[in-house]
């Protein structure tokens, strides 16, 4: 029964990793860009939150509804001003950006807030339960699965029932055939980063509730998020799910046998699933 | 008139700056003469990242393969010269090729793995790898875990040649070690510039710039560009894991946290050759006097210092994608290693520099 629980808690923390991977997958999906700075922006928007917490005395809920149109200007601004300069054929300008960004971004923080743990507190509700059966899953994991596949729920919608979406997918395809449409890719680019910080935000508000959080710790969220895409296959936002709990299988199984092979154990997956599915799980037919 | 052409790749300035170069190695060799001990190891911490630099450069610049996991190879050559030192006996500084040979034995699963990935999910990928080994080497116990260990006393006591350097230069033995170790960073630095170079005036070396420049057309030709990648990655792997363990033995204390850093290792580097100029071998030279200079300037400032190498690495990117050199061999038309061939002698003689 033990292992029963520790399944279903990874799939639920595969939810939190599925939430860092979405906005991460978009944009790569959209602009082939990886944004070295994925995880830092997230930390970055929790710390946002944290502080219009603290400053309103705010839910941390309200709070993420606040800071949401605030991260959805930066991205804008962040990819009309920077990225969109450093898209192109070569693959070294958006990689070198983006990291530089990811570096700024740390120390920055590590100014402003020290290395100091910080937390975004829901009361009660964090170490609220629900017994499902045999075994009790907390509150939070199960909103964090549940936001995870609204989320993604969203984006498909997004991606294929509105005008945005279309013009998204057809920029992804052709950028110049896109923009003889009356299309402008500089702006469609900045709209879907705009959107995927949206997705940061909502990654940002549980990464904050669920766990300590300090300066540092963006790049293994980086990481993380970039082998739920992997596993899951470049392009497809449910294979970004099943990867985000593929991981968080891994990390949990790994942690009941040795607490010290919890981060340890959803690598190696990854490279399990590299290894045999070199396109991953679910890759989008091409 | 008989006209004979000839095909060359030297210009009067880059015989100019062999010339330099040969003299500045020497000075440098004879430094221990003139410089005090604090010289010395600021002087071997500039080699040392410039080496680091120059393998990123040829990585990044010349094979188009943008690693962000290269810390993997100084921690793992710096944990083999520590294994081999505190579990074999063996003496430190031969236990530094171990090193080299321990990164390049892990650079061919790494490879394996990350040739899997396209471009910047490649750059990741050696990220998790280098993670990997991280975590891997802080379970290895009986070289201190999690928490790192020291080189033993008597192991750097009795280090060859340091008894020889104290008595030649009348230092004392931690000074004399100090020593040792920046002419075996000047050796590194100075073999490292000079096989890169050497590799890239070779037909391999052209196949590589061809293969950057477009792996379509360079196949087309007849060029096997995965095996490109695989000696550019394994060359790189080998002078990396070098450097590690020479600059871990100059620390004599380790901890997988400090020898895995992927800010130490891997972005200083990144910035290094970025603001010097990328694809270029005077642009690491030119970067590592930046970065030294930006970091004895802004050193108090801590993050501060970080952040603002940041945002430059960015504008560097954004504005000047060449960097330093890149805008003074704009201006002058210099080059100092020149890699380009050109037809010379006869009746008409190339200009081109």
């Amino acid at each position: 029964m033990i292992w029963v629980d520790t399944i279903l808690q990874g799939v639920l923390l595969g939810g939190l990793y599925a939430l860092f991977a979405a906005g991460l997958s978009l944009v790569f999906g959209i602009m082939r860009l990886v944004n070295l700075a994925h995880g830092d922006l997230i930390v970055f928007g929790a710390y946002l939150i944290l502080v219009i917490v603290s400053a309103l005395g705010l839910h941390p809920v309200a709070g993420a509804l606040l800071a949401a149109p605030l991260m959805f200007c930066l991205g804008w601004v962040l990819q009309k001003a920077v990225l969109n300069r450093t898209l192109g054929d070569d693959i070294l300008p958006p990689l070198l950006v983006t990291f530089g960004l990811s570096i700024a971004i740390q120390n920055g923080l590590l100014e402003g807030f020290s290395a100091d743990s910080q937390r975004l507190s829901m009361g009660a509700l964090e170490t609220a339960s629900v017994a499902v059966g045999p075994v009790s899953l907390g509150v939070l994991p199960l909103l964090t699965f549940g936001s995870a596949v609204a989320v993604i729920v969203a984006l498909n919608q997004v991606m294929y029932r509105t005008a945005i979406g279309r013009a998204f997918r057809a920029t992804s395809d052709d950028p110049v055939t896109a923009s003889l449409m009356g299309i402008r890719p500089d702006r469609v680019f900045a709209t879907a980063t705009a959107l995927a910080m949206l997705v940061v935000t909502v990654a940002a508000l549980y990464l904050g509730t669920r766990a300590n959080f300090d300066p540092a710790i963006g790049p293994a969220r980086l990481i993380y998020a970039f082998e739920a895409v992997i596993i899951g296959g470049l392009g497809s936002l449910w294979g970004t799910l099943a990867g985000g709990i593929v991981i968080g299988v891994a990390q949990t199984v790994g942690a009941a046998i040795n607490p010290e092979w919890q981060i340890l154990a959803g690598h190696v997956a990854f490279l399990v699933v590299l290894l045999l599915r070199p396109r991953g799980l679910f890759p989008r037919g091409q | 008139m008989s006209a004979r052409y000839s095909v060359t790749t030297r210009t009067p300035a880059s015989t100019g700056a062999l010339i330099a170069a040969l003299a500045l190695v020497v000075l440098l060799a004879l430094a221990p003469l003139y410089a005090s001990r604090g010289l010395i190891q600021d002087l071997f911490f500039i080699l040392t990242m410039l080496t680091l630099a120059q393998f990123w450069n040829l990585l990044a610049g010349y094979g188009g393969l943008v690693s962000v996991g290269q810390q993997a190879f100084v921690g793992i050559g710096a944990y083999a010269l520590y294994g081999a030192v505190i579990l074999g006996g063996v003496d430190p500084v031969p236990a530094i090729l171990l090193g080299g040979v321990a990164a390049l034995v892990l650079a061919i699963p790494t490879a394996f793995f990350a040739f899997r990935l396209q471009g910047a999910y490649f750059a990741i990928g050696t990220w998790v790898i280098a993670e990997i080994a991280r975590l891997g080497v802080a379970q290895w116990r009986s070289v201190g875990g999690g928490t790192g260990t020291s080189l033993p006393r008597d192991a750097l006591g009795d280090m060859m040649l340091v008894e020889g350097i104290a008595a030649l230069f009348d230092v004392r033995a931690s000074a004399a070690r100090d020593i040792l170790a920046y002419w075996l960073a000047l050796a590194l630095a100075a073999g490292t510039i000079a096989g890169i170079y050497a590799l890239l005036r070779t037909r391999r070396g052209m196949a590589l710039a061809a293969v950057r420049d477009n792996t379509e057309a360079a196949r087309s030709v007849g060029v096997d560009a995965g095996r490109m990648k695989w000696l550019v990655f394994l060359t790189a792997a080998f002078g990396t894991g070098l450097a590690g363990g020479l600059i871990y033995l100059q620390k004599a204390r380790i901890s997988p946290d400090a020898a895995f850093s992927v800010t130490d290792w891997t972005a200083y580097v990144i910035f290094i050759v970025v603001i010097g100029g990328i694809g270029t071998i005077e642009g690491p030279i030119i970067g590592v006097l930046v970065f030294f200079l930006l970091q004895s300037l802004l050193a108090d400032y801590g993050s501060w210092y970080l952040m603002l190498l940041g945002l430059i690495g960015i504008a560097v990117m954004l504005f000047a994608p060449r960097g330093l050199w890149g805008l003074i061999s704009e201006k002058t038309g210099l080059q100092l290693f020149p890699i380009r061939r050109r037809l010379v002698g006869g009746v008409l003689t190339s200009k081109e520099g």
